[in-house]
């Protein structure tokens, strides 16, 4: 069995107390986006303001706040997530968002995040090769224990489905 | 008389699982129970031995896997106390009893605008069939409420029965361990009209029933939570109802003839038997209700008020004001399902700390969700006791949550 120190590493306990861009936003300006993991109940909501939604792919991330509950690898996944977008494009999230799932071993190609991670984890460990791990993912390369663990593989990418949601909104409503 | 627990253990081969070395702790009982041998080669001496289809063939197989079918049949309904066999009908699981109900009963006898009450403690398997004829046929769904000692709040029951159809109600919480009045509710809702449906299945495993004396109409539960097989379900009806009731699901051993322009159902309970059943499944599930009464139902209760009594005081000495727990502080009044809060650490964290001790727990919403909405939580760690469970079980559970409240304090 993997030791739990694979899995809580110091910086994930961290962002777990103090978990970065907590809070609310009012809407509008910002959108409201919840997400679910029907498993164990965790949710978590993303408020979000793009600086011009009409800039599709180009347009930057220029706040975020984070709310909800859940467990510590959720919270702490979510809180790094916000500290980790925030000033980026649109474009640069997607390619955030599939490094990181990349590190939890998902491999698809839809990165809109539709929960078709189910069978992913399972015995698959390396997950390197992979043409979006040269995007960098800062502190959140803390969270790569979490694939050992497969059922807590769902927590980690509960905040990057519900942020991808929220990017979909956004820019469907804009069009 | 007090269980002989090393003994007990000693009949479940997963129980004697190690994992890294260590033995296994398991406490997940209401979610799903361990098997004992003798239900693990009842079934494995069905499929050696007499496995053919049944009700159908004339050759020798044929006819003992019916009376193995049929024997199994009878066991369950000696064991709830059913004054006829025919009216135990075999399902997947409790899930389907009920939905069973909701989509024959519920469709014959209700229409818009009728009532059905059902409790804030309901699993999810009692809520959202009804949830389904609220949007099929636009009846009314009614909640009793609970008190902040995970009790049914009574007050307005008369209130929330006027009128009302039917009562589907759990005769034991699977989240705060509540076991609820039966008696009072049966005589409540028979004298406002209502039908009344139990959702027993955290009751059958633990505690002995009569369902001939207690006077509700439908008893469903699980035979996966009473040492049977996954895969197998109960409902009880009495006849009068469940002859009365249309088929739910169609197909073969379910008739007595089909032409080109219809079908003629036959009699009970292979009307609800719609076609092959889970033979195998029940001979485990006989073989489950074997090894319960050759243990005894008293004893087993018993046994779990002690051992509830026990991992009250104990994990409350341990983990002093982190520990928040839900339901009846009398131990004697619920079943041994304890869930609970501990500090800042959230369950999920909790249950995997558990795990690193062998220790297995239910951490989330446990399918209540509207349960965990009226007790403010978004999730509860459990822990779930069975005949097989000790003293030194609790303890091993009570180190690791030290270890876990530590280790997730904010
Ligand atoms: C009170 C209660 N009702 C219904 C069920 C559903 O049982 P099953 O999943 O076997 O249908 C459960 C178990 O999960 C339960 O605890």
């Amino acid at each position: 069995m993997p030791g739990l120190e694979d899995l809580y590493r110091e910086i994930i306990l961290d962002h777990y107390r103090s978990p970065r861009n907590r809070g609310e936003l009012d809407t509008p300006p910002a959108s409201r986006t919840e997400g679910f993991n029907p498993l164990c109940g965790d949710e978590i909501v993303i408020y979000l303001i793009l600086d011009d939604p009409s800039k599709g792919d180009q347009a930057i991330v220029t706040d975020v706040k984070i709310g909800g509950q859940g467990c510590s690898i959720s919270q702490s996944s979510a809180s790094m997530m916000s500290v980790t977008v925030l000033g980026k494009t649109i474009e640069e999230v997607h390619q955030l968002t599939q490094a990181f799932k990349s590190m939890m071993s998902i491999h698809e190609h839809d990165i809109g995040g539709d929960g078709s991670e189910a069978e992913a984890g399972v015995g698959a460990v390396s997950g390197v090769e992979n043409p979006s791990d040269a995007v960098s993912l800062g502190d959140l390369e803390a969270l790569r224990g979490v694939v050992k663990f497969p059922v807590r593989i769902k927590c980690a990418t509960l905040g990057w489905n519900t942020l991808n949601q929220a990017l979909d909104d956004l820019l469907n409503s804009s069009v | 008389m007090s269980l002989d627990v090393q003994a007990i253990k000693a009949d479940f081969p997963l129980l004697q699982r190690q994992i890294d070395g260590e033995r296994l702790i398991y406490l997940d009982s209401a979610n799903t129970s361990q098997k004992p041998a003798a239900v693990i080669e009842a079934v494995d001496r069905y499929y050696r031995t007499h496995n053919a289809n049944v009700h159908r063939g004339s050759y020798q197989l044929a006819v003992e896997a019916t009376a193995d079918l049929e024997g199994a049949r009878a066991k369950v309904a000696r064991f709830i106390g059913a004054p006829h066999a025919h009216e135990v009908i075999f399902t997947k699981n409790a899930t389907e009893a009920i939905n069973l109900v909701a989509q024959s009963w519920g469709r014959a006898n209700l229409s818009a605008g009728d009532v059905v009450v059902i409790s804030d403690m309901e699993h999810h398997a009692n809520i959202v069939p009804w949830h389904m004829l609220v949007d099929e046929l636009g009846i009314e769904l009614r909640w009793i409420p609970i008190d902040e000692q995970g009790q049914l709040d009574l007050t307005d029951l008369d209130r929330l029965l006027d009128g009302a159809a039917m009562l589907s109600i759990t005769a034991m919480s699977n989240v705060l361990g509540t076991i609820n009045p039966l008696d009072r509710l049966i005589t409540a809702a028979r004298a406002a009209g209502a039908a009344v449906m139990l959702d027993a299945s955290q009751h059958v495993p633990h505690m002995p029933i009569n369902v001939g004396r207690l006077g509700a109409d439908f008893v469903a539960f699980t035979g996966h939570k009473m040492l049977g097989p996954m895969g197998i379900g109960v409902l009880w009806g009495r006849t009068d109802l469940l002859e009365a009731m249309p088929p739910w699901i169609g197909g073969g051993e379910m008739i007595l003839n089909v032409t080109k322009t219809g079908f003629t159902t036959t009699e009970l309970p292979w009307k609800f038997e719609a076609g092959t059943p889970m033979v195998g499944d029940a001979v485990g599930l006989g073989a489950a209700v074997d090894y319960l009464e050759a243990v005894g139902l008293e004893a087993i209760r018993n046994h779990e008020v002690a051992l509830t009594s026990y991992a009250m005081r104990l994990l409350t000495d341990r983990l002093g004001d982190q520990l928040h727990l839900f339901g009846p502080s009398e131990p004697a009044q619920r079943g041994g399902v304890l869930s609970f809060t501990l500090g800042d650490a959230h369950p999920h964290d909790i249950a995997q700390v558990l795990d690193q001790h062998n220790v297995c727990v239910r951490a989330g919403h446990h399918c209540a969700k509207p349960l965990m909405q009226v007790l403010g939580v978004g999730a509860t760690t459990r822990v779930s006791l069975y005949l097989y469970n000790d003293e030194s079980d609790i303890d091993a559970l009570a180190g690791g949550l030290e270890e876990a409240s530590a280790m997730f304090a904010l």
